[in-house]
């Protein structure tokens, strides 16, 4: 697998399986605005996904297209990070990982806009503004309910300790990453952190949360060594179509 | 038989004609996603770019302009998705602002929210939720009249 195909599933990776988690709200958030907020974000999501994977796919040069390497590749093929692939929890939970992710994702697309690779560049461009309207709401969000009652603002500090140990795979290197970087496609992810901690830290302040004491990372998602068992479970329900009827379109 | 071929402004004016599919009040050349209209040799390039990049209207969109085109009898022709650079609001004609307020959705404002409410005009106003009916808009409140209306965000 080149470092560059490698990098687009991390990438599109990332979008469609936290778009699967934020869409599974759709008809459930706790009231109609945030109910469509949720599904836009996803569905800003799902667009990005199939910037990312239909690019994977041509470099791939294998005649795979976006829809191909989303719903026939099984659990060990997949690059996203753990913490995408986290179960949603309450709406506290769910806004406490979106967040975390959106000011990484912020802080990488950034970058990504100068990007050697003219095709990435374009992408992020597109997905930078989608991405910095999303963290917008998730920032407020999170100071919003943990700067709130009682019970909002327990829930969202369990959410903060729960999610804490999946941010470091967020920003750790490794071989593909370092081919990436020196051809000056993407930037190193340990370069991203002071930006995500100058975004992330004023807001939970605000918000009255602790940031927990930790620097322990869960790791083996944006490699594929190791998810955990919820992918097998969301996989399972997105791809379940194609698998029972392989090659169906409508 | 010489064939003559539509002009390129004469594109332009009918593709003016075709309306956006989620907001019908606006065209698509209103909307700003028309981003060239060209000939080589005698293929009509016509080079859209999307609003939002999960935009499901997307594709009905291509289909509308394809529709457009062999009305008018084009039959050479392609069309072609452009991502950069990405579309930004500033891109909306007068003209479309000026529809879009007439239709009751408060066009898009530079300051990021709107300056008054699309129906009694009043500037109090509020915003209800950052997200919309479709991906292109956010849901507000006219704190006078108290009607819901949407904005068009500005991005």
């Amino acid at each position: 697998m080149s470092a560059l195909f490698e990098f687009l599933l991390r990438q599109g990776d990332n979008a469609l399986v936290l778009s699967h988690r934020v869409s599974e709200w759709c008809g459930h958030a706790p009231v109609l605005e945030e109910d469509i907020a949720l599904a836009n974000t996803a569905l800003d999501l799902i667009g990005q996904t199939q910037m990312w994977l239909g690019l994977a796919g041509e470099i791939e040069d294998k005649g795979r297209n976006a829809d191909d390497l989303a719903f026939l590749r099984d659990v060990w093929d997949f690059r996203n990070l753990l913490l995408v692939e986290r179960p949603n929890g309450d709406f506290g939970h769910t806004m406490m990982r979106q967040f975390l992710f959106d000011a990484f994702n912020v802080a990488h697309l950034d970058k990504l806009k100068g990007s050697s690779d003219t095709r990435i560049a374009e992408i992020a461009e597109k997905a930078a503004k989608e991405a910095a309207y999303h963290l917008e709401r998730s920032g407020d969000t999170v100071i919003g309910l943990g700067d709130g009652t009682e019970e909002s603002h327990a829930r969202m500090q369990t959410a903060l300790d729960a999610l804490w140990p999946y941010v470091g795979e967020m920003f750790e290197n490794d071989k593909t990453s370092a081919e990436i970087a020196a051809a000056g496609i993407a930037p190193e992810p340990s370069s991203l952190r002071d930006t995500w901690e100058a975004s992330v830290y004023p807001a939970l302040e605000a918000a009255t949360l602790t940031r927990p004491d930790s620097s322990f990372a869960q790791r083996g998602g944006k490699t594929g060594t190791m998810h955990t068992e919820h992918l097998g479970h969301i996989l399972c329900e997105m791809q379940w179509l194609q698998r029972a009827y392989p090659g169906a379109t409508w | 038989m010489v064939k003559v071929l539509p002009t390129v402004d004469q594109v332009w004016r009918w593709l003016d004609q075709v309306p956006d599919p989620e907001i019908p009040a606006i065209s698509l050349v209103d909307l700003g996603i028309i981003r060239d209209v060209s000939y080589s040799s005698e293929t009509l390039d016509v080079t859209i770019t999307p609003t939002y990049s999960g935009c499901p209207a997307t594709s009905i969109i291509r289909l509308d302009i394809e529709t457009a085109l062999q009305d008018h009898g084009v039959r050479d022709y392609r069309i072609s998705h452009q991502l950069s650079p990405a579309w930004t609001t500033d891109w909306m004609s007068d003209k479309g602002r000026a529809k879009l307020e007439k239709f009751g959705i408060a066009p898009p404002q530079p300051a990021g929210g709107p300056d008054h409410c699309p129906r009694c005009k009043s500037t109090k106003v509020q915003r209800i939720s950052q997200f919309g009916s479709t991906p292109c808009k956010s849901q507000w409140q006219c704190s006078d009249c108290l009607e819901p209306f949407d904005y068009f965000k500005c991005i």
